[in-house]
């Protein structure tokens, strides 16, 4: 029992840390909800290049993975620099592509995994849209036992956070495998797809706690910081209290995925949902104690809370994560233990 | 990370859990905060001491194990599993008994903790006065110097098992002039029978004495009833209400015990039409499992060396406010017989009320987190 990251997962979050905080994040996911994709996939190569994407590639196909403590503590970077794109998705694609086997994996993972190659997919139950489909390489849809690869992005709809992208994939396509497989893998990367939505979202919580803290400190009004008022600290106590109670639950779904259980998925779900609904009440808080300045799109703190809620609902909405924990029975704890 | 347990630890397990499944009352035992109740789980602690398994965590010389706390986290996930009674010595065994080992004497130890240990002796506390509560520096009760010892004299209130305990401790002026209000205060130790104690027990919000005013007239207290060095009383009680803060006073196996509870009242009251109650049992089965790995995770810092902090009042916040929603869903799922006073959820959620006040109330601790953890700055309370 220690439960705690090591020095060397402490250093690869501060090095993915330093890394995005000089690579001015806010003008890239700009960038991305206009639709240039280029400085995004620069950055793309970049986390590449820390190892980020070969994390969830299997090393029979040239990457590192699957190391979900590490992708844990990537997602909840990328996720506090509000690094755009479908990164998630990518991390999907690879466990989906590695379950399934066969050459559409050796195909595409090693490309994955290096950063020559990106991705998304949509998985049919999991809602219609392939996130930023028109910035990859390979669109992957899984609909009932088949896997294939889209012949185009689709259709864009507008999400209320520009930075996703939401397309429905051309239907059809080239057909990459089939059979009952297909579908256990498709809910494998569903699963994972779940778990970096739930560190992204912890990120991103963390992200917009940090920079309402900065501004209640500096803010002044009846002569003093409106950070003294108690109103304004336990407001943020409690935001704290919800992110720092999320943390281990998202740990406690990687060592599940690391083998910890036979069925992670309530561990999964549980993160999910909680992660998800810490990240949104960060983003409430921060909205309400920015004012009316935090009301902008011009303030980059819209980056963020334009996030929150998406994460929270994507792969896995609160209601079916909760109906997930208490689908096991008859001990509830015991679905969730290793 | 590892959240794997050896063959020791498990083996240590399977052992708590026999006995326990052994020796666990088949019938719950009546509340303990009535007299009836008391006296039966008093003789439970008895019955946990003659094998050793009240106070695991303890050197052995005093009764205990001295098992590390990953094998008191253990022993508590098997102690509620079981369905183990509510423990009536709490107050002395996870308050006053990390002071002892802190700061008091050999001879003081020897002389307090087993009688603690085995229920013979149960302690209250006395922090609180009437004008002195969330501001507790400003107590007033005072301890005069006397021959051999000191005279205690003002008014404690709240004071939790006093009505049927034998003894109790807190801190009390022993000199009135010192420059600031958390100076010249000292740890004491006293018997509530001793001449001078009046005890006027309080009934909680559902009648029952849970706890009492204790009324002190020149109350002898012998030297050897000090705990540390006098005018020291404030740096070793905070280093108390740290520990209860902290890890140590609820155990994530009680709510996780609890949690079980709940989702199998679910499985039997439940409407599965009923999203919005079903939710609210999935965020108890959640609650439950996040508060035992926020406390596997402060253990393993604690372990490593690290010192627990203001970290203890996040602590406190999540599990006061998780055992009322707990026992809040409880109630929803029990429908019309929710109000009847005795039913089996009924005890629970008086208890559960007064999570969020005592202990440092749920306001101060926000204040902590806000100050101490965030870094924002003072104002007023």
């Amino acid at each position: 029992m220690r439960f705690l990251l090591d020095d060397e997962q402490r250093e690869f979050a501060r090095s993915l840390d330093a890394m995005l905080t000089a690579a001015d994040t806010a003008s890239v996911v700009r960038a991305w909800a206009a639709g240039d994709h280029g400085p995004g996939m620069d950055l793309w190569a970049r986390l590449a290049g820390a190892g980020v994407f070969a994390l969830a590639v299997p090393e029979a196909y040239e990457g590192v993975g699957p190391l979900p403590v590490e992708l844990a503590v990537a997602f909840t970077e990328l996720g506090r620099h509000a690094v755009p794109g479908p990164v998630v998705e990518t991390v999907a694609a690879a466990v989906l592509l590695a379950d399934v086997g066969g050459p559409a994996a050796k195909e595409w993972l090693p490309r994955l995994a290096s950063g020559a190659a990106s991705a998304t997919l949509r998985v049919a139950g999991c809602g219609p849209y392939a996130l930023d489909a028109d910035a990859v390489d390979a669109v992957f849809t899984v609909s009932g036992d088949e896997l294939r690869l889209a012949p185009g992005p689709g259709e864009l709809s507008v999400s209320s956070d520009p930075a996703r992208r939401l397309l429905r994939p051309e239907p059809g396509g080239e057909l990459l495998a089939s059979g009952a497989r297909v579908a256990q893998a498709a809910e494998a990367a569903a699963r994972w797809a779940a778990f970096a939505t739930a560190a992204q979202a912890l990120g991103t919580g963390e992200a917009l706690l940090r920079a309402t803290v900065s501004y209640v400190g500096q803010r002044t009004q009846f002569g003093t910081a409106i950070g003294s008022f108690q109103a304004v600290k336990h407001r943020l106590a409690d935001t704290l209290t919800g992110l720092e109670f999320a943390r281990p639950l998202l740990y406690g779904a990687a060592l599940a995925l690391a083998g910890g259980v036979p069925d992670p998925g309530a561990a999964v779900a549980a993160a999910k949902v909680t992660a998800g609904e810490a990240g949104y009440a960060a983003a409430r808080t921060a909205l309400q104690l920015h004012g009316a300045v935090g009301y902008t799109q011009e303030l980059d703190l819209s980056l963020w809370l334009r996030k929150a809620r998406p994460l929270r609902d994507a792969w896995g909405t609160p209601g079916a994560c909760r109906a997930r924990v208490l689908a096991d029975g008859p001990a509830a704890s015991e679905g969730l233990a290793h | 990370m590892d959240l794997s347990w050896t063959a020791e630890e498990t083996a240590f397990r399977d052992e708590a859990c026999r006995w326990l499944r052994a020796n666990v009352p088949a019938v719950p035992l009546p509340s303990l905060e009535t007299a009836e109740g008391f006296a039966a789980h008093r003789e439970w602690e008895a019955r946990l001491y003659a094998d050793r398994w009240s106070v695991v965590s303890w050197p052995a010389e005093y009764g205990g194990r001295g098992v590390d706390i990953f094998r008191w986290l253990i022993f508590e996930e098997e102690y509620y599993a079981a369905g183990g009674p509510g423990r009536v010595s709490q107050n002395g065994i996870s308050l006053l008994a990390p002071t002892l080992l802190d700061h008091a004497t050999d001879e003081q130890r020897a002389r307090v903790l087993p009688p603690m240990a085995s229920g013979e002796v149960i302690w209250a506390q006395a922090w609180s006065e009437p004008e002195a509560g969330s501001d507790l520096a400003s107590l007033r009760s005072r301890a005069v110097r006397t021959d051999g010892g000191w005279l205690l004299s003002g008014q404690k209130t709240w004071s939790s098992r006093a009505a049927f305990a034998d003894r109790a401790f807190g801190i009390f002026r022993t000199d009135p002039g010192a420059a600031k209000p958390h100076h010249g205060l000292t740890y004491l130790m006293f018997d509530l029978s001793a001449p001078g104690v009046s005890v006027r027990p309080i009934g909680r919000l559902d009648g029952k004495p849970a706890f009492a005013e204790l009324f002190l007239d020149e109350v002898f207290v012998p030297d050897e009833d000090v705990i540390g060095e006098p005018g020291q009383g404030w740096r070793i009680a905070m280093s108390t209400t740290g520990n209860e803060r902290g890890l140590t006073l609820r155990s994530p196996g009680r709510f996780l015990a609890a949690a079980d509870r709940l989702a199998a009242l679910w499985r039997t009251h439940g409407d599965p039409s009923d999203t919005a109650l079903r939710d609210r049992v999935a965020d108890a089965v959640i609650g439950a499992r996040a508060y035992q790995l926020f406390t596997a995770a402060n253990a393993s810092r604690f372990a490593a060396g690290e010192t627990i902090g203001a970290e203890s009042s996040l602590n406190k916040v999540f599990w006061s406010e998780y055992d009322i929603a707990l026992h809040e869903s409880a109630l929803d799922l029990l429908g019309p017989d929710a109000e009847l006073a005795e039913s089996e959820w009924a005890e629970g959620y008086v208890f559960s009320l007064a999570g969020p006040i005592y202990a440092g109330t749920n306001e101060i601790q926000r204040d902590i987190i806000a100050e101490r953890l965030l870094g924002l700055p003072k104002g007023r309370r």
